[in-house]
């Protein structure tokens, strides 16, 4: 079984993030890229059940400039054994990317596709649920437990009132939570293999997907700050400045 | 504008975050229906035709949707979407589930964790763990996206009287079947309902030390939340998760208690109205953002604040 795994280029989860001065959107010139978190996690799992024999092929895609193959290396070192680049020239929607990924999925046909959950600049949190939805799939997001037996997947989901078990035939659409694995770190040799891997670029024309963009972002700005209060000095105190001044227990 | 809302509830209860999604609906402006689409939730029909400014409920009852499955109530959701403007559900592990896929399935772009409204298809949303608001313009004929509960003030419980309608139509997608769960039963208000909370993080120790939270927790009437790192550490399970990829929460008072204050964290809990920080690193992030902080160890305070409550 093939799986294929989308990824995404996104600032460091290390960098704070700063917001322009005339308000466009966030500052990103000069600032630390790498592989989304939880695209790490999606591309760790896709190794993992090709370690454990249940998948033969692991292919890795990303949307976007050339400078996201920096990305799809990365998913090579970890394991994948094939990347394809989707090159488009404007930023996308979220449909337009579902989109591109649905047409690559038909052109790969994938046992089951991986993605993370969400990405961490837009906190979306959809393009899984998008993607499903456009291959006619089921989908299980928030995945922490992935098993495949036969043509039948087994996912656990992180849900807001605890877990959540499904079963689903393949193929299937996931998306990782953060308690689905700890992904591994690319080794040396790993990372000058990765180098001599197969990476293809495809345009959005070639694949016969329009780029559009529907929402449109009309400004970014800070959040409001929250100021420090004042320390105190014993529980006794913080007692009396609850009950008396913030007045928030009885 | 017409506007289609999608009730959170577990066939038994309407959940209070419907109440805030309700409340977003009501920035709009327009006739507001609610579904609850769910297996033997009459009683929750009842509840949702009682809440002030709903106009219509429309209910959905079939096995099919017992567990809220994506794949059958994006299909009813596609069903049902003709005559609405807007699609909304509460940004829930739920909600994000399902609007997404009826979205794609309508041909449009949905929008995510909304928390601000300021017109029809004009809306602020946070971005980067909430290090940015983002203000958005939507250009589709159809606006399907998901609300943060925390950023509106829920409409009240009762006062309306909607007409119940009920819908035929069962959508049941053979590629999916429910096994099992597992829900944490609590007799503790939920996390984001709750108008206190009393969160706990790596400092302490170990998952038997939250017991010290849970009795100053029940003194208060408050919900038990943890950080990231608590949860990671295997303290505590997933669901009392506060922060970015966990859940949001917006309380009259937080009380975080050995926590470091990471930013993903504090994108989950910044927003509540007065924030009580006990750690005993007084150089920890959470003092930035804390109302009152204490520097203290936490086993010698937390039983003491239990003491004087």
């Amino acid at each position: 079984m093939k799986i294929l795994v989308a990824v995404k280029r996104v600032i460091d989860y290390n960098v704070k993030v700063r917001v322009k001065a005339d308000g466009t959107d966030v500052d990103l010139a000069n600032v630390k890229m790498a592989l989304n978190p939880f695209c790490e996690i999606a591309v760790e799992e896709a190794v993992r059940l090709k370690e454990q024999g249940k998948a033969t092929e692991i292919v890795v895609v990303s949307i976007g400039q050339k400078s996201c193959e920096e990305q799809l290396r990365t998913a090579l070192a970890l394991g994948a054994d094939r990347a394809i680049r989707v090159d488009v020239e404007s930023t996308p929607d979220a449909l337009t990317i579902a989109r591109l990924l649905a047409k690559v999925a038909e052109e790969e046909q994938p046992g089951l596709v991986l993605l993370g959950k969400q990405s961490i600049d837009s906190d979306n949190n959809q393009t899984g649920q998008m993607l499903a939805a456009l291959m006619k799939r089921p989908q299980a997001t928030f995945a922490s437990e992935v098993q495949i037996e036969g043509e039948a997947l087994t996912v656990t989901r992180e849900v807001d009132g605890g877990l959540q078990t499904l079963t689903l035939n393949l193929p299937a659409v996931v998306t990782t939570d953060l308690r689905l694995n700890e992904p591994r770190y690319a080794s040396l040799p790993n990372i000058m293999k990765a180098k001599k891997k197969p990476l293809e670029v495809k345009s959005a024309a070639d694949l016969g997907i329009s780029v559009t963009n529907k929402v449109k972002l009309v400004s970014v700005a800070p959040p409001a700050e929250r100021s420090a209060g004042i320390k105190v000095g014993s529980v006794a105190e913080l007692v009396d400045k609850l009950r008396n001044e913030a007045k928030v227990i009885a | 504008m017409s506007i289609l809302v999608l009730a959170e509830h577990d066939n038994q209860q309407l959940k209070p975050v419907t109440l805030n999604t309700l409340a977003a609906a009501q920035q709009l402006k327009g006739d507001i229906t609610l579904l609850v689409a769910g297996h033997q939730c009459a009683s929750v029909a009842e509840q949702a035709a009682k809440v002030s400014g709903v106009k219509q409920v429309l209910v959905a009852d079939a096995e099919a949707y017992a567990h809220h499955l994506a794949e059958n109530v994006s299909d009813l959701l596609v069903d049902l979407a003709e005559p609405f403007t807007h699609i909304l559900a509460a940004s829930t592990t739920t909600g994000k589930n399902i609007l997404p896929r009826a979205a794609a399935l309508l041909g449009v772009n949905p929008l995510t964790d909304v928390s601000g409204v300021e017109s029809s298809h004009r809306f602020k949303r946070a971005i980067y763990a909430g290090n940015a608001i983002a203000t958005v313009e939507i250009d589709e004929p159809k606006v399907v996206m998901t609300v943060r509960g925390t950023a509106f003030d829920p409409v009240a419980a009762e006062g309306g009287s909607a007409e119940i309608t009920s819908v035929s139509a069962v959508f049941e997608n053979a590629d999916i079947r429910f096994s099992h769960e597992a829900l944490a039963e609590s007799d503790r208000p939920e996390l984001t309902a709750a108008s206190i909370v009393v969160s706990g993080g790596r400092g302490l120790g170990n998952g038997e030390n939250f017991e010290l939270l849970y009795q100053v927790a029940d003194k208060l009437g408050a919900a038990v939340g943890a950080s990231r790192a608590a949860v990671d550490a295997g303290y505590v399970p997933n669901d009392m998760q506060v922060g970015q990829t966990g859940k949001m929460v917006a309380p009259e008072l937080y009380i975080a208690v050995g926590i470091s204050g990471a930013i993903q964290h504090l994108a989950g809990m910044k927003d509540s109205k007065v924030i009580v920080a006990i750690n005993k690193d007084e150089e920890a992030p959470i003092f930035q953002v804390a109302d009152y902080g204490l520097v203290a160890d936490l086993f010698d305070a937390v039983p003491e604040l239990q003491n004087s409550l």
